[in-house]
């Protein structure tokens, strides 16, 4: 009986929903947006930037990035307070990652791919003023090759004193690139630097700084995560049951 | 039918069943991961609403690439016919945003678990720790 | 935009939310975790044909590879099927 109302809820939301999206027009009678007609203009002529995403991101509304890799450090912190007891608690009964080793294949096979997706994800935020991508998409690929490790290779594990050093760094890299802004009598996040030729890759101004340090900050916070995720141990009857 | 009304309609409507499939788990099931697996569905399908109303017919990517700039030569040119950056750029800070939440949620998730033993949100009545 | 994608776009819309129905339906809380991993995977295909690469790119890494994971992970941890 609750489901069915639910169900009728969710339904009668749904279509009218669904209307009222279209009368939105979609594609060939739609008009710009002001506001992304500036972007559009802006990005190449004034910053040098070719990806207009990345200006928005980094530059027109840098501000809004920098709190939102504050709030990605947030949840790291929080995740680590929420498990921390437990972690301690049952690290001392099994501290195994996986229950069963992994095979040889893969263990060879992340011998080979993990370079070239550290590499990948090198490419991807170095060039992200460049083409598609930047610092939170080459972050989130390096972590995956960390993820990598962990999953493949048992005794492997994360050391938590570089990551805080690297992650304040590049945090401290951003703020401090903001701030420049100021002391040389401009705003917040001013393009100081010369901007360059569009489309080379030392172009931008302070973009391209600004997203390498992003990239880290994003990998090092995302290694941070899955690291404290996958360090839960298994509950001790399963491992029991399988010796 | 042309071609992009057909093409309106799949998009806008997968969002919105995306969005309102996940409202539905949130609503009527009773499993803690299963709400927070709701609550991913919904996030999805809202991305894909707001990609689509960015959309513009024969629009490329808004890359200012050399391969756009030797075609139209001026910057103007090729800012007419690119689609909307803005949502692309809310979208991209969303889909990362979605991700810390969804940690977070999950841990909490454990947490409930060592405690009470169950996942069901029918058995934990107490709210004392 | 070509009939060829217009195909290619409804099938995947029909795809999507048959996968997002399963997810929803099933007890086996790790099929229903890969099946979001799917809605993710079609979704990064749907950002592609929409003229999106920075939004696709985002959602391949982080909706397929990461989210899956750690859903898993805590599914390990927990119960496995929904009573």
């Amino acid at each position: 009986m609750k489901k069915l109302i639910a169900l009728i809820f969710v339904l009668y939301i749904g279509v009218e929903m669904f209307f009222v999206f279209y009368q939105i027009p979609f594609g060939m009678d739609r008009v710009q947006s002001k506001v992304g007609k500036f972007y559009l203009e802006h990005s190449p002529k004034d910053l040098k930037v070719a990806n207009a995403v990345t200006s928005i991101v980094v530059n027109f509304r840098g501000f809004d990035t920098l709190g939102e890799v504050t709030v990605l450090f947030i949840a790291t912190t929080a995740l680590g307070s929420i498990l921390f007891r437990s972690r301690k608690v049952h690290n001392r009964l099994n501290s195994k990652r996986t229950s069963v080793e992994a095979s040889m294949i893969v263990q060879v096979a992340g011998r080979f791919l993990v370079p070239l997706i550290v590499l990948l994800g090198a490419y991807v935020f170095i060039h992200g003023h460049l083409t598609p991508g930047g610092g939170f998409q080459g972050g989130v690929i390096i972590a995956t090759g960390v993820l990598f490790l962990l999953l493949a290779y048992r005794q492997f594990s994360v050391n938590h004193e570089p990551i805080t050093w690297i992650e304040s760094l590049a945090g401290a890299t951003f703020a401090g690139l903001g701030l420049t802004g100021i002391f040389v009598g401009k705003t917040f996040l001013e393009n100081f630097l010369g901007t360059g030729k569009l489309n080379d890759l030392l172009s931008g101004g302070i973009i391209p700084l600004i997203y390498i340090a992003v990239g880290f900050k994003v990998a090092a916070e995302l290694t941070g995560i899955l690291d404290t995720i996958l360090s839960i141990s298994v509950p001790v009857e399963e491992t029991e049951n399988q010796n | 039918m042309d071609n992009i009304l057909i093409l309106k309609i799949a998009f806008i409507g997968a969002s919105i069943t995306l969005l309102f499939i996940g409202l539905y788990a949130v609503l009527t099931k009773r499993n803690l991961i299963k709400i927070v697996l709701g609550l991913s569905i919904m996030d999805n399908g809202l991305n894909l609403l707001f990609i689509t109303m960015g959309f513009v017919k024969h629009g490329t990517a808004p890359i200012f690439s050399p391969l756009v700039m030797e075609k139209l030569k001026t910057v103007d040119a090729a800012a007419q016919v690119m689609v909307d950056p803005v949502v692309q750029a809310l979208v991209l800070t969303a889909i990362v945003i979605g991700f810390g939440v969804t940690a977070v949620a999950l841990a909490l998730v454990l947490r409930l678990y060592r405690h009470h033993n169950t996942t069901n949100i029918d058995e934990i009545r107490n709210l004392k720790w | 935009m070509s009939t060829i994608i217009t195909v290619i776009v409804v099938i995947g819309a029909l795809f999507l939310v048959a996968a997002a129905i399963y997810a929803v339906h099933k007890k086996d809380l790790v099929v229903a975790t890969v099946a979001t991993s799917v809605i993710s995977l079609v979704l990064s295909a749907f950002y592609f044909i929409l003229q999106a690469p920075d939004v696709a790119l985002t959602e391949a890494a982080i909706g397929v590879a990461l989210t899956t994971i750690i859903f898993i992970v805590i599914i390990r941890n927990t119960k496995r099927f929904e009573d």
